[in-house]
């Protein structure tokens, strides 16, 4: 029992990972209906730039804000830049470009960085607390579930409760509507890839601790968070943190109750079930589904 | 509730097509500042075309728009609101997943002065007692008529001084109809807005217009007094359907 309790609450937490790559691209596909493919390699890149900050004597906030600053601007860039031109275009251009997108980063950060495996460093203990017999959190656990959970927070209070946020579900529900009321959908779309991305970003920072940095080390993080995202309807904001978290909770009862190399079939399994039983995903509010 | 008066609208020589479609072959037409223009014609005349295009939603590919006097042809629909002219698109165009009070708010959000932001909500609210009753519910759930309330309350709240109506009747009992050309009427009367009105039923429309534009396969086929125009069998039977 107290193993069950320690590899949930472990689950937790690593889902809070995975909630935070599907938080980036369901805002994503909210906003533009696109499907960024490149979130892992974009979170991989402003990851790598953290890096270079920590390796010159940088300290660990500031590494941290690096992160999230260069995700913000990444993530207005590409939407601005590459993914404006094709985006009236039929739907798989833009997907297209967003793989080119990762292709090309992933070579980049090659290029730049070196492809070796670096350990990331944190200021957090990995040291799980003890509760009576059962291990709990470390540290840099309850640092992972406490930050996501505030991103998700602020996320949710900027659209929910703020002038911007209205304009920028407005210009994703309706943009025609929307430009008629004065709303530059425009720039609505490119806050809302800088937003997302600073989301995946976040991810980044705190999954490299645990699966080393390299130019590939977010594939299988964005295939589970890609997966949570399916799961909760992807354009459920709600639906994506309760799909990471689920996902996160049930590859770590199969990595410590059934063996780690099936982690990656377990996703594929759940991706298929809930796509044959609900296609729409769990919290989904539209009933059809472009993809 | 527009409170700064109307402005002139002259439309000259307006072309728009859709690829190798011309919805618009070189549409004139002058609505004078404080007047209601009704637009009539059958379904693809062009006259919801002649809306999309001067609310800047459609590029026309050549003539000219001027609001006040200033030309608009081409402008981006942010900016043509923003210059005082407010589209309300057919089918009533509400953003269903958002709150009665999201949709109106979002009329006025562009504004820079804040408190006229609210006044102008609360005046809306004034306007459309079934809107104030429903503030926190999603567009989604209203009827009809509460919807058309919606989408001209909506539009109000950015204190318009033109104000373009595509179909308000559409898919409306006949009591909510003319509860909304008679609305439709005394803004006129009592702000000097200035309305085009494009319908297809033709006998509401002209019973509240000081004028009538005929449109026929993108073309102007008449305008005139509504008197006239409602009187002349040829017209009525041929275009106006009554």
């Amino acid at each position: 029992m107290s193993r069950f309790l320690s590899v949930t609450l472990s689950g937790l937490a690593g889902g809070m990972i995975y909630a935070a790559v599907a938080l980036s691209l369901v805002l994503i596909w909210r906003a533009t209906r696109v499907l960024n493919f490149a979130q892992g390699a974009m979170a991989m890149f402003t990851t790598y730039l953290a890096y270079y900050v920590l390796d010159h004597d940088g300290s660990y906030w500031l590494a941290f804000a690096v992160a999230l600053l260069s995700g913000l601007l990444l993530g207005a860039f590409v939407e601005r830049v590459l993914v404006r031109p094709v985006e009236s275009g039929p739907h798989l251009n833009a997907v297209v470009v967003t793989l080119g997108i990762f292709i090309f980063l992933q070579g980049l950060a090659g290029l730049l960085f070196g492809g070796r495996f670096r350990s990331f460093p944190t200021t957090f203990s990995n040291k799980n607390y003890n509760v009576g017999d059962v291990s709990t959190l470390s540290p840099f656990e309850i640092f992972v579930i406490s930050s996501v959970g505030l991103v998700a927070v602020l996320l949710f209070a900027l659209f929910q409760y703020t002038d911007v946020g209205l304009r920028m579900r407005a210009a994703a529900f309706e943009g025609e509507i929307a430009r008629m009321l004065g709303v530059r959908v425009g720039q609505m779309l490119t806050l809302g890839w800088a937003l997302a991305a600073v989301a995946g970003s976040l991810a980044g920072i705190l999954v490299a601790p645990s699966v080393f940095l390299h130019p590939n080390n977010m594939d299988g993080v964005f295939v589970f968070g890609f997966t949570a995202a399916v799961i909760g309807g992807l354009d459920s904001p709600v639906g994506a943190i309760i799909g990471g978290l689920g996902i996160g909770v049930l590859l770590s009862y199969v990595a410590s109750y059934a063996g780690g190399d099936l982690q990656t079939l377990a996703a594929l399994g759940v991706l298929v079930f809930i796509l044959m039983v609900k296609p729409s995903g769990l919290f989904s509010s539209t009933a059809t589904r472009r993809v | 509730m527009p409170d700064a008066g109307g402005m002139s609208l002259e439309v000259k020589d307006l072309v728009t097509s859709y690829g190798a479609i011309k919805a618009l072959r070189g549409v004139s037409l002058n609505v004078p500042a404080g007047s209601i223009t009704a637009v009539l014609g059958a379904n693809g005349a062009g006259k919801s075309s002649l809306l999309r295009t001067l609310s800047g939603l459609v590029r026309p590919r050549s003539g000219s728009v001027l609001l006040d006097g200033k030309e608009i042809a081409g402008r981006a629909p942010e900016d043509v609101v923003q210059m005082g002219m407010s589209h309300v698109p057919e089918g009533r165009g509400v953003i269903a997943e958002l709150t009665v009070d999201d949709n109106l708010r979002l009329g006025g959000l562009w504004r820079k002065d804040k408190a006229d932001r609210g006044r102008a909500l609360e005046e809306a609210y004034a306007l459309f007692p079934p809107l104030d009753q429903r503030r926190k519910r999603l567009a989604m759930t209203l009827s009809g008529g509460e919807r058309q309330m919606l989408a001209l309350g909506r539009a109000l709240v950015a204190r318009p001084r033109v104000l373009l109506l595509d179909e308000p009747s559409l898919g409306l009992a006949p009591r909510i109809t003319s509860q909304i050309m008679a609305l439709v009427r005394r803004l006129c009367d009592e702000t000097g807005l200035t309305v085009l009105l494009v319908e297809q039923n033709a006998r509401s429309a002209l019973s509240v217009a000081d004028h009538g534009v005929v449109l026929n396969l993108g073309t102007v086929v008449a305008s005139d007094d509504p008197a006239k125009l409602a009187a002349d069998d040829n017209l009525r039977h041929a275009y106006l359907g009554f």
